[in-house]
């Protein structure tokens, strides 16, 4: 408990709020990296998932890389990639983007491509026989009704990557893992603890505001169905009409 | 005027859904493909407007050959209704009747325009309009799919089981609404059932599908009628069974008609004007 309370006592010391080893500065270098990371991630993933999930092909390919690239241990590929670049240290900010990135995948490309498949076939049909191009189907009715799955992805990818993010202090770069990273070897475990807590607090806002969003921007009418569908599940009772000739 | 001519249909994984299958369908009248599954006549109903290409042969609308047309373009002037009314769930009604106009380029405000006035042929009250498919019911839905079918204004409605999956009592007042419709509009109506009973109470031109597009019968609902073509025809009209079989009884001096069975089915009115028979 001593711990935690010293931990609180150095996040609330005002002194730790300036400068470029501050609470700001690092936590806008944290948000810096996984923005940039969720962004590329997200113009890769959901472009391929949405592909998938609309044409059906390369199907076989999202249970493979989703899983292959979850095997994946970040900081064993973000040393590899660092010494493979042979950059060093100078410029550490692409390997770890990349290993990010790669973190980041799996959820994107798993959110887009389930959202469009779980989307009526029926639905779809209908939309084709109306006329409307392939573009058409994709925009105007596949990626709106995916759309909770797809933002599900990014608020998954989001999370991971935040909590991840810490990695980028291990090859000389910010982030809240620099209070971790610097204070390990001291065994300043306060201050390890603060990097924990600040980590654990960010991940939490962030996930809080893209629960709002996810509000915002998921279609009425796609409410009204998950509405609707979960009034059905409760209430059983009622049998549906047959169709019977 | 719709020319089925020597049309097939296999599919990639070998079976003969349509064998040469030709057909003329009259314009301005409904034609019904009728017949059980695995008799071809969605397929059938899908090569109209491209869902389905042909493996042969080639169909006409008007001595245009389909195959010649760009199919997002045809399918914009071809009214389609299917069994599960096929709405967009995130769209409003009002929206989801005006998907097609909205498409082809109409303003906003006049697709909407447009679209209420449909809700009101459809016989749905325009309380509705800002309401989504998954608040109403299922007829409501299926009237919702017969007014988004109309709203190009197209000359060819393609109806694929409209009313297969709404309970007896509403498939019934849909089925009135629809002749009411089409005496008011008369389009070129395409329409697949596998209920024969709604084929001779909505068809001027009745077809009667056996196992693979093969047509048992072609003709008005009274010549299927009175002449069934052969034992299948027969048997799928109902007529052997006796439930078509009706004969006429007289009770106390009147006379009642009874099925096949001695089930009553109705009273026997001699129109004025005749001399009145006797049994």
């Amino acid at each position: 408990m001593n711990l935690f309370a010293d931990a609180i006592g150095w996040i609330l010391d005002p002194s730790h709020w300036t400068g470029p080893d501050g609470i700001p500065n690092r936590i806008l270098e944290h948000l810096g990296y996984t923005t940039i990371t969720v962004l590329i991630a997200t113009a890769i993933a959901v472009t391929l998932g949405l592909y998938i999930g609309h044409t059906g092909r390369l199907r076989g390919l999202v249970v493979g890389v989703t899983g292959a690239l979850r095997a994946l241990p970040t900081l064993g590929l973000l040393v590899y990639l660092a010494v493979l670049f042979g950059l060093g240290i100078r410029f550490a900010l692409l390997p770890t983007i990349i290993v990010l990135v790669v973190l980041a995948i799996p959820p994107l490309l798993a959110g887009a491509y389930s959202g469009v498949q779980s989307v009526d076939g029926r639905t779809v049909d209908a939309a084709r026989s109306m006329g409307m191009t392939e573009w058409q189907i994709l925009w105007k009715v596949e990626v709106p009704l995916a759309l909770p799955l797809i933002i599900g992805g990014i608020r998954s990818a989001v999370l991971q990557v935040v909590a991840t993010a810490t990695v980028a202090a291990y090859i000389s770069l910010g982030g809240l893992g620099r209070y971790i990273i610097d204070a390990l070897p001291v065994r300043d475990y306060t201050k390890v603890l603060v990097g924990a807590l600040l980590v654990t607090i960010l991940a939490l806002v962030l996930d809080g505001i893209l629960i709002f969003c996810q509000r915002l921007t998921i279609p009425a009418g796609v409410r009204a169905i998950q509405i609707s569908s979960r009034e059905r599940s409760t209430s059983r009772s009622t049998p549906a009409v047959s169709s019977a000739a | 005027m719709i020319t089925f001519d020597g049309v097939s249909k296999r599919f990639p994984d070998g079976t003969l859904a349509v064998d040469n299958f030709s057909i003329t369908i009259p314009s301005r009248t409904t034609t019904v493909f009728v017949g059980s599954s695995g008799s071809g006549k969605t397929t059938l109903l899908r090569m109209i407007n491209r869902m389905v290409d042909p493996t042969g042969g080639a169909i006409r609308i008007d001595d245009e050959d389909v195959s010649t047309l760009e199919p997002v373009a045809l399918r914009r002037r071809v009214g389609y209704v299917m069994q599960n009314s096929g709405l967009l769930p995130h769209r409003t009604v009002v929206d989801n009747v005006a998907t097609v106009p909205l498409l082809t380029g109409v303003p906003k405000r006049e697709a909407r325009e447009a679209a209420l006035q449909l809700m009101d042929t459809v016989g749905l009250d325009r309380a509705l309009a800002e309401r989504y498919p998954s608040q109403l019911s299922g007829g409501q839905q299926q009237r919702v799919g017969v007014a988004r079918g109309l709203a190009n204004d197209p000359n060819i409605l393609l109806m694929d089981e409209p009313f297969g999956a709404v309970d007896p009592l509403v498939r019934s007042e849909l089925q009135q609404e629809l002749l009411r419709i089409q005496k008011e509009l008369a389009k070129t109506i395409v329409f697949v059932t596998h209920d024969i009973d709604e084929a001779f109470l909505l068809g001027d031109q009745v077809v009667i599908l056996s196992t693979g597009g093969r047509i048992a019968q072609v003709g008005t609902p009274e010549e299927i009628l009175a002449h069934p073509a052969d034992e299948f025809v027969d048997n799928f009209i109902g007529a052997e069974r006796g439930r078509r079989a009706l004969s006429i009884k007289n009770v106390h001096g009147k006379d009642v008609v009874v099925d096949g069975t001695g089930r009553l089915a109705g009273i026997l009115r001699v129109p004025s004007g005749e001399s009145s028979r006797t049994v």
